[in-house]
């Protein structure tokens, strides 16, 4: 502290005692107003501390008198939007697939609905928008559907999966291991090479007379004469680009040795009515609906 | 260093006499004495506020200031009730911000949230403007048009019909609590807090349709949002414009500490002709004038001061240039029969010259810093003049799907997804046909647009009025056509009957060659 209390000559106003080269500071007081401001601030953070939840305890913390809380907020919210939604939901309820689609309303409400439904429950299998995944998850944007891509076979394969034991009326199908004895090595080539030769992808000089044989007795009444699957069926197209096991040699050959078999749940047990059309409504527009 | 500076200080000015007196005399409170000289001797860690209570004015100065008041409220209050036909779906009001429904209108001007750089761009023009402004007239925002100095303004007109003039208002502080003095005070308050009201409920007329908010807010049908504004506006308004005062411009503007940066000494500031004045003193009728200054220290120039400065202490930061001590001042000369304007309006580099007995310099207009904002004004002007006028009422813009980048297809075409937006500015349905160029024309390409049955190289698409119409786009090309991985794709949209014609260049993604 300054010992002496020195007036500056050019303002009249007294200097704090500090001075740096010469150059001394003001002593400017602070206005009262500014003061009272900060009191204010006081008085309302502690009306703050004692309507809000405020100080942590632990586990716990205190609650506040009003019993105000973020959840609690959030449940509001939801709730709030529930209720505006209800007028859009009761249209999907009481419409038909090709209904909503017709109308544009109710389609934007279904595309933003499905969107957040399909996030939730097959974007972890099919990819974030349906561009399936390596290993036996199809791809849902492309033009190929295992079960049929039209609005109805979507609905029907989303709401009783595939291979789901509990729903009678889930897509259900087997293909033989016929590596287990039921064609010998040569002859799983030679139709793994037939197989080839339906997407022209024969391997060269290959003999494809056995393998057509095998094929029309074994294959075609699954995956069609000339291999174009059979959706009734659920038989892979074989013609095509699209492999869901892979398109290799190797890779066709160990599928007919020894077939992986995917498996969705269905859907009908874990969501709503309306959830499941807004998921059909979604999945067909992805690109590939028919 | 320092020390050696300070003992061969001879050079330094000597401080006015009065300030030094100052600190040891006995500060007069009946005599007009600004806040500034009345420090406390006992420096306090905070300072007392002394009310300013400023004495009415009559001259040019005051009509003017009375006029631009008049003007600037009267354009505040009355521009959200001027009506403007968009149409049948669109709000009616001229000038509008239109929250909820993401517009904003400016007489025949429509505004998109997108083109929110119009709003920058005014907000530079201000800017620039108040420098080029200031840096010719000084202070003339500070001292005449801004909303702090208007409203304070208008509150102390009131104050002075209910309480009566600076002398009344000073004894009614010193007097007890008494019912006169109490009702007095009841309706000055009230006063204020009605017009804050307005003040309040005006501002949020420009977001909402003014008649409907008006029949809406006095019947209790406006939004909580609506009713928190208002009274935030109102309490604001009250508080700053009732309380506050002076001290938003000492201790809470930005403006003030650097709008010097604007000045030279070819601005016109409020000047005291020290010249002329000094020195002053009180002076009996009768008296020679000679060897004295024309400053006879009767602290009109104080009493009028909206801020509680004096004047004769030079240019300071509190002045707001508003020159209502010119009025006071030349009332007084003209009745000592002295030359009027011993306070006026000049520049630093003219006081210099008559000081000196010089030849009155020519006030420099034109000077590097005029000429800068001057220039830097009018190239964003025309900037935003030709953006506004060359904009189109039609925009397109396309989001090329990520996941997945590309989808290959049963007979091994590359597919791509596209979010088309079209943005109908217009106020009619209108219909627009989208076509694409895929790097340089590739073969055997196509489009389809989901829930459009229609595929092909081009499609129809229809926008609703005043509104975006998004669409899902599908482009497919033989993979064998792709030159690589990714290929530019330009989307053309046209309107055959207007020629309306918006690009988007966007990207085709593929599998790696």
């Amino acid at each position: 502290m300054p010992t002496k209390i020195e007036k500056d000559r050019l303002t009249g106003k007294e200097t704090t005692g500090h001075e740096w080269d010469g150059i001394k500071e003001l002593n400017t007081p602070l206005p009262k107003w500014w003061l009272y401001v900060f009191y204010a601030c006081i008085i309302w953070s502690i009306g703050y501390m004692v309507l809000y939840p405020a100080i942590p305890l632990g586990t716990t913390y205190t609650k506040g008198l009003l019993g105000w809380s973020s959840r609690e907020q959030v449940r509001d919210q939801i709730a709030d939007a529930r209720e505006r939604q209800g007028e859009f939901l009761i249209g999907i309820q009481e419409s038909s697939l090709e209904e909503i689609r017709a109308d544009s309303t109710l389609f934007t409400f279904a595309q933003r609905g499905g969107a957040v439904a399909f996030a939730d429950n097959c974007a972890a299998c099919h990819g974030a928008a349906g561009q399936g995944n390596v290993g036996g998850f199809p791809v849902l944007a492309d033009d190929d559907w295992i079960w049929g891509g039209s609005l109805d076979s979507i609905h029907h394969t989303i709401v009783h999966g595939v291979r789901w034991e509990d729903d009678p009326d889930t897509r259900f199908n087997m293909m033989p291991a016929y590596g287990d004895g039921l064609l010998s090595e040569e002859e799983i080539a030679q139709v793994t090479d037939y197989v080839l030769s339906l997407s022209g992808r024969a391997p060269e000089g290959a003999d494809l007379a056995p393998g057509e044989e095998i094929f029309a007795i074994q294959c075609a009444a699954c995956h069609g004469e000339m291999g174009e699957g059979v959706t009734d069926l659920g038989g892979p197209n074989l013609s095509d680009a699209i492999w869901l096991y892979g398109s290799e040699r190797n890779e066709i050959m160990a599928q007919i040795v020894n077939p992986q078999h995917g498996v969705m749940p269905a859907f009908q047990a874990r969501l709503e009515g309306e959830t499941l059309k807004m998921l059909s409504i979604y999945v067909h527009a992805l690109g590939g609906g028919q | 260093m320092a020390e050696a500076l300070r003992k061969s200080d001879g050079k330094l000015p000597e401080p006015p006499a009065r300030l030094v007196d100052l600190a040891a005399s006995d500060v007069d409170h009946e005599a007009a004495v600004s806040w500034k000289e009345a420090e406390n001797p006992d420096s306090p860690l905070y300072a007392d506020r002394i009310k300013v209570h400023p004495r009415d004015v009559r001259g040019p100065i005051r009509r003017i200031k009375w006029a631009v008041l008049g003007l600037l409220l009267a354009i505040y209050y009355i521009t959200p009730w001027i009506r403007w036909d968009r149409g049948p779906d669109a709000p009616d009001q001229a000038v509008l911000i239109d929250i909820a429904n993401a517009r904003a209108y400016f007489f025949f001007i429509e505004i998109w949230p997108q083109e929110v750089y119009y709003l920058t761009g005014l907000l530079v023009l201000g800017a620039v403007g108040l420098f080029f402004v200031t840096s010719l007239f000084g202070r003339l925002w500070c001292g005449y048009t801004c909303p702090q100095t208007v409203w304070t303004d208008l509150f102390m007109w009131v104050e002075r019909k209910i309480e009566g003039d600076r002398n009344a208002r000073l004894r009614l502080d010193k007097q007890p609590l008494s019912g006169a003095k109490l009702r007095k005070r009841t309706l000055k308050h009230a006063a204020w807090l009605l017009i804050a009201l307005f003040t309040g409920g005006a501002w949020v007329m420009y977001f909402q349709d003014a008649p409907t908010l008006v029949a809406e807010f006095f019947t209790g049908q406006s939004s909580t949002g609506t009713y928190f504004f208002v009274g935030l506006f109102t309490a604001t308004t009250y508080l700053l414009a009732g309380w506050a005062r002076e001290q938003v411009c000492v201790y809470m503007c930005p403006w003030p500490r650097f709008q010097a940066a604007m000045f030279d000494e070819d601005t016109l500031v409020v000047t005291y002709q020290r010249w002329r004045g000094e020195p002053r003193g009180k002076h009996k009728k009768g008296e020679s004038w000679d060897g004295r200054g024309d400053c006879i220290d009767c602290t009109a120039c104080v009493a009028v001061c909206p801020t509680g400065i004096d004047i004769r202490d030079g240019q300071q930061l509190e002045c707001i240039g508003c020159g209502l001590c010119i009025d006071a001042c030349n009332e007084v000369m003209e009745k000592i029969g002295r030359p009027k304007e011993l306070i006026t309006f000049d520049t630093e580099a003219n006081q210099i010259a008559l000081e000196s007995g010089a030849p009155k310099p020519k006030w420099k207009l034109l000077r590097l810093r005029t000429l800068f904002y001057a220039m830097l004004f009018l190239g964003v002007a025309l900037a935003m003049l030709v953006t506004y006028v060359t904009r189109a009422n039609v925009d397109i813009s396309v989001l090329h799907d990520r996941a997945p980048l590309f989808v290959t297809l049963s007979n091994g075409d590359i597919r791509n997804g596209y979010t088309v937006k079209i943005l109908n500015m217009t106020r009619e349905p209108r219909s627009f046909r989208l076509s694409y160029e895929l790097g340089d024309g590739v073969a055997g390409s196509s489009m389809s647009v989901v829930n459009l049955e229609s595929t092909g190289e081009t499609a129809t698409l229809t926008a609703d009025p005043d509104s975006v119409a998004t669409y899902q786009v599908y482009i497919r090309a033989p993979s064998e056509a792709l030159s690589g991985e990714s290929m530019p794709i330009v989307f053309r949209l046209s309107d055959p009957s207007r020629g309306d014609l918006v690009t988007y260049d966007s990207v085709f993604r593929g599998p790696a060659k």
